[in-house]
């Protein structure tokens, strides 16, 4: 069978199934005792197993089976859910994480799984082998029937007819060879003696041989139990043959039994049809198309420019009408083409609940993840970027944020440690914050630190506010770790993170209070690729500031401007701001003497303002951002260029670079 | 024919020079340039080239030869070198020429005012010499420690 074609399906599939199996693990260790979760897991790990198997990876299939064959038990009752299951099962979940990684790129994902197999296979022998073989017969008539309304009414009619329902449990020899074929020749027999109500596992599982040496069925008949003991027999190759009666107070119990599950179970029928639902209406598209497409419409936005340009020139009414006309219909075609773009966070979310269980362990500590937003949308190239400083800065909590249980137990906190990650909208940007009940940051350490990796004098830090000290800790080659341990501290860390935030557009500020905890903040613009700017002039050039950095814009007179120690300032609603002449910045030549500098964007970044000092604004403009090209990189207060109405070529401002 | 290489040749001042046709991607008529600030002097600043953004180098001041006056012959040559794109600004740009590989040798240490590491070569041609440039080495910004200044 060609399986090329619906290999990205199964990686697709495959992805959505280990992240099920991942949450409902975790959902697992906090509730031991809910069978539906293990249900749930033992579902996806069973459809994993027939996609595997039908794709031809057979290392996947068998690490799955062997999982499968655990949680079964679980399921079962047979066998308690414990750390040690956990663990396992969620080594078994990374393995298999490795290997669907291994076939996307490519490769064959074979991976050598024996041990993780012969872990399984001792989990799932050790405690209960003996128990296993003396209890099948008990075993086995406790298998669980779940009645559905249709299934109970048969069976309710059948007694009232004077039928009897029986449980007949059938168990193969242990070398059957053809055990689809064997359940089948049952299944004949049976049918001939009366009706099969239901099968464990399902008919179309019996059929394939998915099953273990036994099945059980439920069967509506007039024979007595001896005679269909007897017909089974008949068959070759058969072990075992159990028949009991079966009465709906019985399932009834089982249902009642099952109570507690039950209550969570709703929950998940009514959403998994609703998640059908919704998946018909969706299709997956190829990334690079949806990228195509805008690349497309950034030039549709340029030549709409040109076109508003070209009817301010003619002014003629109905054109000018048109073009406005099409203006608000492309800012529409823009948001949806945005919004195509926007993936949930979630996507990268997902891998932290382990991620923290784990390093939790490792070190340790006892800390409660807590997530929220986690539908908030972002921009596709930033949720690729964005993982791994959130990795980082979460390794961070919880390494030097979390005390150890017996330390936060001093300082009268609670043992488990909570960290928090935030994601939400707020304007043009999304917030996504991450945020610990540590022991805070230290300052003095930070202080030390910086002084003796000579990014501080010891005068100068005195002066600093506790917030510009905070801030220290993003400089490169710093790490206030007393030990260096596996998780951070290598001191590599933090710049790195913070240049790959910059990289994105954004930022991050940290807040802390000692004893209290700190808070890590990212500040990310929804997009990339098209940014609102106010277009200013500069002699003869013109500049594009991004909005989303401007506080206000005023007209200066000459005598509103200070000096304080040779640097201009002025004042700006009671604060002092630094003024900065684009002019003398950019070392434009003053081409026209009479042209006024008196124009003044005040700019931020954080809580410090600066004014930037122009000729005079033209008006705001929607703008796509082009990168000025790998010759010309790291210029200074620049990131990047755009094309105007006219042709021209305009820079984009980068404003971080000129508040200081 | 793999000892024939295709040949783009432009003047700067008078002198002939010569690249390597592969690396060139067109050749367009000069347009205004956008000044970007905080660069090299021979760094003239960017164009719009078809909705694309392209970085301008005047050649000449690259190669310290004299600057000439401005003509309407003056081009812009759009080349790539692995993943740079940059537009030089030539005098003129004149033919395409086949050359026979053979008849390209090592240039000496200095040549029409230009320093031998710009250079890949000479072609001896029946009635003239021709400068192969060595655009990788033209375009590499460390090679003279050129490096921008960037003012914190």
């Amino acid at each position: 069978m060609d399986t090329n074609q619906y290999i990205e399906v199964f990686l697709d599939e495959s992805r959505e199934h280990l992240q099920s199996v991942n949450d409902n693990l975790l959902k697992l260790e906090k509730q031991p005792e809910e069978l539906t979760i293990v249900s749930e897991i033992f579902r996806s790990a069973h459809t994993l197993k027939g996609m595997a198997a039908t794709m031809g990876f057979e290392d996947v299939a068998s690490l799955t089976h062997q999982m499968e064959n655990v949680l079964d038990k679980i399921r079962n009752g047979e066998l308690v859910v414990t750390t040690e299951v956990i663990d396992v099962t969620f080594s078994a979940i990374e393995a298999l994480e490795e290997m669907v990684e291994s076939i996307s790129n490519g490769n064959d994902g074979k991976k050598d799984v024996t041990e993780l197999v012969s872990k399984l296979e001792k989990i799932e022998n050790g405690s209960s082998t003996h128990e296993l073989h003396e209890s099948t017969p008990s075993k086995t008539s406790d298998t669980l029937f779940e009645m559905d309304e249709y299934q109970s009414t048969i069976i309710s009619q059948a007694a009232e007819q004077g039928y009897q329902v029986v449980q007949i449990t059938v168990q193969l020899n242990d070398d059957c060879i053809l055990k689809a074929a064997r359940a089948y020749m049952v299944f004949e027999k049976l049918e001939n003696k009366g009706e099969i109500v239901q099968t464990i596992p399902s008919v179309e599982e019996i059929e394939e041989g998915n099953f273990e040496q036994d099945f059980s069925l439920l069967m509506v008949t007039k024979e007595t139990n001896t005679d269909i003991e007897k017909v089974i027999h008949s068959v070759s190759e058969i072990n075992q043959v159990e028949v009991s009666e079966f009465t709906l107070e019985k399932a009834n119990n089982n249902e009642k039994q099952e109570s507690k599950p039950e209550s969570v179970t709703p929950d998940t029928n009514t959403e998994a049809p609703q998640g059908k639902q919704k998946q018909s209406k969706t299709i997956r598209v190829n990334l690079e198309r949806i990228d195509n497409l805008m690349n497309l419409f950034e030039e549709v936005v340029i030549d709409r420019s040109r076109l508003e340009d070209l009817a301010q020139k003619l002014k003629e009414p109905e054109l000018t009408e048109t073009i406005e006309n099409m203006t608000r219909v492309t800012e529409d075609m823009q948001g949806l083409m945005l919004s195509m773009r926007m993936v949930p966070v979630e996507q990268v979310f997902n891998r932290f609940p382990r991620m923290v269980r784990g390093l939790a362990k490792e070190l340790e500590k006892e800390i409660n993840l807590e997530i929220t937003g986690a539908d908030t949308e972002l921009d596709r190239t930033v949720i690729d970027e964005i993982g791994d400083p959130l990795v980082h800065l979460i390794r961070n909590s919880l390494d030097h944020g979390v005390e150890s249980p017996a330390k936060r137990r001093e300082s009268g906190k609670p043992e488990e440690g909570n960290v928090s990650l935030r994601a939400f909208h707020s304007g043009n940007h999304v917030f996504i914050e991450i945020e610990d009940d540590g022991a805070g940051i230290n300052r003095d350490k930070v202080e030390a630190k910086a002084i003796e990796n000579g990014l501080l004098s010891a005068e100068h830090s005195e002066v600093l506010s506790d917030e510009e000290i905070y801030q220290l800790i993003f400089s490169s080659g710093f790490s206030t770790a007393d030990q260096i341990s596996d998780i951070s501290g290598r001191g590599v860390g933090l710049d790195v993170v913070r240049s790959k935030i910059e990289s994105l557009g954004g930022n991050i500020i940290v807040e802390s209070e000692p004893g209290k905890g700190s808070k890590f903040s990212i500040q990310l613009p929804l997009t990339l690729s098209i940014l609102s700017t106010l277009l200013v002039n500069v002699q003869d050039e013109i500049y594009a500031v991004p909005l989303s950095a401007i506080v206000e814009t005023m007209l200066l007179d000459e005598t509103q401007i200070m000096s304080v120690q040779g640097q201009k300032v002025i004042d700006f609603r009671g604060k002092v701001v630094p003024i900065v002449s684009l002019r003398e910045i950019f070392d434009v030549p003053r081409q026209d003497e009479s042209k006024e500098e008196n124009a003044v964007v005040i700019i931020h970044k954080g809580d410090k303002m600066a004014g930037l000092l122009v000729d005079s604004f033209i008006g705001q403009k929607e703008v796509v951002l082009k990168s000025l090209g790998n010759y010309l990189r790291d210029v200074f207060a620049i990131s990047g260029a755009t094309i105007l109405g006219d042709g021209q070529v305009s820079l984009i401002i980068d404003p971080n670079a000129l508040v200081k | 024919m793999e000892n024939y290489m295709k040949v783009i040749v432009f003047t700067l001042k008078g002198q002939r020079f010569g690249v390597d046709v592969q690396q060139v991607i067109s050749i367009e008529k000069i347009q205004e340039i956008t000044k970007v600030p905080r660069t090299s002097e021979f760094i003239k600043g960017v164009i719009n080239l078809r909705g694309e953004t392209i970085p301008i180098v005047d050649l000449k001041e690259r190669l310290e030869i004299e600057q000439t006056e401005s003509s309407p012959n003056n081009r812009f040559l759009i080349v790539q070198v692995e993943d740079v794109q940059v537009g030089l600004i030539v005098d003129s740009a004149t033919d395409v020429l086949d050359i026979n590989t053979d008849a390209i040798q090592p240039a000496p240490k200095m040549i029409g005012g230009v320093q031998e590491v710009f250079l890949q070569g000479v072609a001896k041609l029946e009635s003239e010499l021709l400068i192969m440039l060595d655009l990788g080495r033209v375009l590499d910004l460390e090679q003279t420690n050129e490096i921008k200044e960037i003012i914190e």
